[in-house]
């Protein structure tokens, strides 16, 4: 086939005029990802039974606020990761602020305690637990996200697919914060980050195959 | 001096080809016919020169480029170079080729200047090895006949509807869900040939 045969073809007929797709096609799988995720954490797990205690606790927003930080920054990397050509060197540094913040408050917590309570600090009482539910309540979210980004034109699969899953993670974590019993900065800085990232290496994996083009 | 003047003309390729990209997008098919002739030659050069071990391949890659183009436009940021866009749709095109074939050696060639694409043009226009009417008949029929009809034979979108038995909103689904599987095909095909 010559050159030109393809250029008369893509330059005629009812799809020269790029029609935006309708706003559901983004809608319906991010929706339903959110929703499966939430419908999981409230059947699965339950809210928390002290939570509006929990609420007056400066802790749990901490935990929320670097979840909630994370899986902006980790979204905002995927969605640049999607066009070809987008400057991407802000991700590193958006990503990064909200660990390193979230591990200096660990680290104070840690130097202020007691030397014989600073383990449970670290293990709290749900370590075995936590990274695999925040990895299981992100799922729905990281298909979600895979899904919208496979319309997209992704030039580093590995990598798009790596941000989808951390922000799947992250959004995930969120949701999590609403159940999980753990207050210290300690815990967060290592098993919800844990949590976040198996969804990201699975990502990763995934978008190597389901996002390229 | 002379850097002056290439980087002028780097500028008023990006431009013209800016102007030409966004009226196709708003449906003029002559700009975009004229965006996609200006485009080639800059694609085979670039092409050309990374694959010069395999000059069989650059019409394949230059047409498969052509069809992400055209498939992806959407992902278009106008907040950014054209250029830059382009570039990064052909590098990914290129270094997702010498992957698939296990020519690891090779890709330290792709190197990232994204003015290598428009610094230089190459008309001499090969043959690729794909046949369009062979790749159109592994389509199911509707799309098949959808883009035969519309993009092939010139039909309008009325006629085309009529002649399939189809709304025109449908005729263009099909149209569409058709070019992506071809652009689709068009990544396998090259893949299989040896």
């Amino acid at each position: 086939m010559k050159t030109e045969e393809l250029i008369d073809m893509l330059a005629r007929g009812p799809d020269v005029a790029v029609q935006r797709p309708p706003a559901r096609d983004t809608a319906v799988p991010l929706l339903a990802g959110v929703l499966a995720s939430m419908v999981l954490m409230l059947i699965l797990l339950g809210v928390r039974p002290d939570l509006p205690q929990a609420v007056r606790l400066p802790a749990f927003w901490l935990k929320l606020g670097f979840s909630v930080a994370l899986a902006g920054a980790a979204w905002w990397a995927a969605l640049r990761l999607s066009v070809p050509g987008a400057r991407t060197a802000a991700a590193p540094p958006m990503l990064a602020t909200p660990v390193i913040m979230l591990w200096c408050v660990a680290a104070v917590a840690l130097l202020q305690a007691a030397p014989e309570t600073r383990a449970a600090l670290f293990w709290g009482s749900t370590w075995r637990y936590c990274p695999p539910l925040i990895a299981l309540l992100a799922l729905p979210l990281l298909a979600a996200a895979l899904t919208l980004m496979r319309a997209r034109a992704a030039i580093r699969p590995a990598w798009a697919g790596a941000a989808a899953g951390l922000a799947a993670g992250a959004s995930a974590a969120a949701l999590y914060c609403l159940h999980c019993p753990e207050m210290s900065a300690v815990f967060v800085g290592f098993w919800y980050l844990l949590g976040m990232l198996a969804p990201a290496a699975l990502g990763a994996l995934l978008g190597r195959r389901v996002l390229a083009w | 001096m002379q850097r002056i003047s290439k980087v002028t003309a780097l500028n008023t390729t990006e431009l013209r080809l800016h102007a030409l990209f966004l009226q196709g997008i708003d449906g003029d098919a002559q700009a975009y016919r004229l965006f996609l002739q200006a485009t080639a030659p800059h694609l085979r050069a670039f092409l050309r020169g990374r694959l010069r071990a395999w000059p069989d391949e650059v019409e394949d890659l230059v047409q498969e480029s052509l069809l992400a183009i055209h498939h992806q436009r959407l992902s278009y940021d106008s907040a950014m170079p054209l250029t830059a866009w382009m570039y990064a749709i052909a590098r990914y095109k290129l270094v997702d080729w010498l992957r698939r074939h296990g020519r690891r050696d090779s890709l330290h060639d792709a190197e990232s200047d994204e003015n290598a694409l428009f610094s230089s043009a190459d008309e001499e226009a090969g043959e690729a090895r794909r046949d369009l009417a062979k790749l159109l008949a592994t389509l199911p029929v509707k799309q098949r006949m959808a883009i035969r009809y519309t993009k092939l034979d010139g039909l309008s979108m009325r006629e085309a509807a009529s002649a399939l038995q189809m709304t025109e909103a449908a005729v263009k689904v099909a149209v569409h869900r058709g070019v992506k599987s071809l652009a689709a095909i068009f990544r396998e095909v090259v893949e299989d040939t040896p």
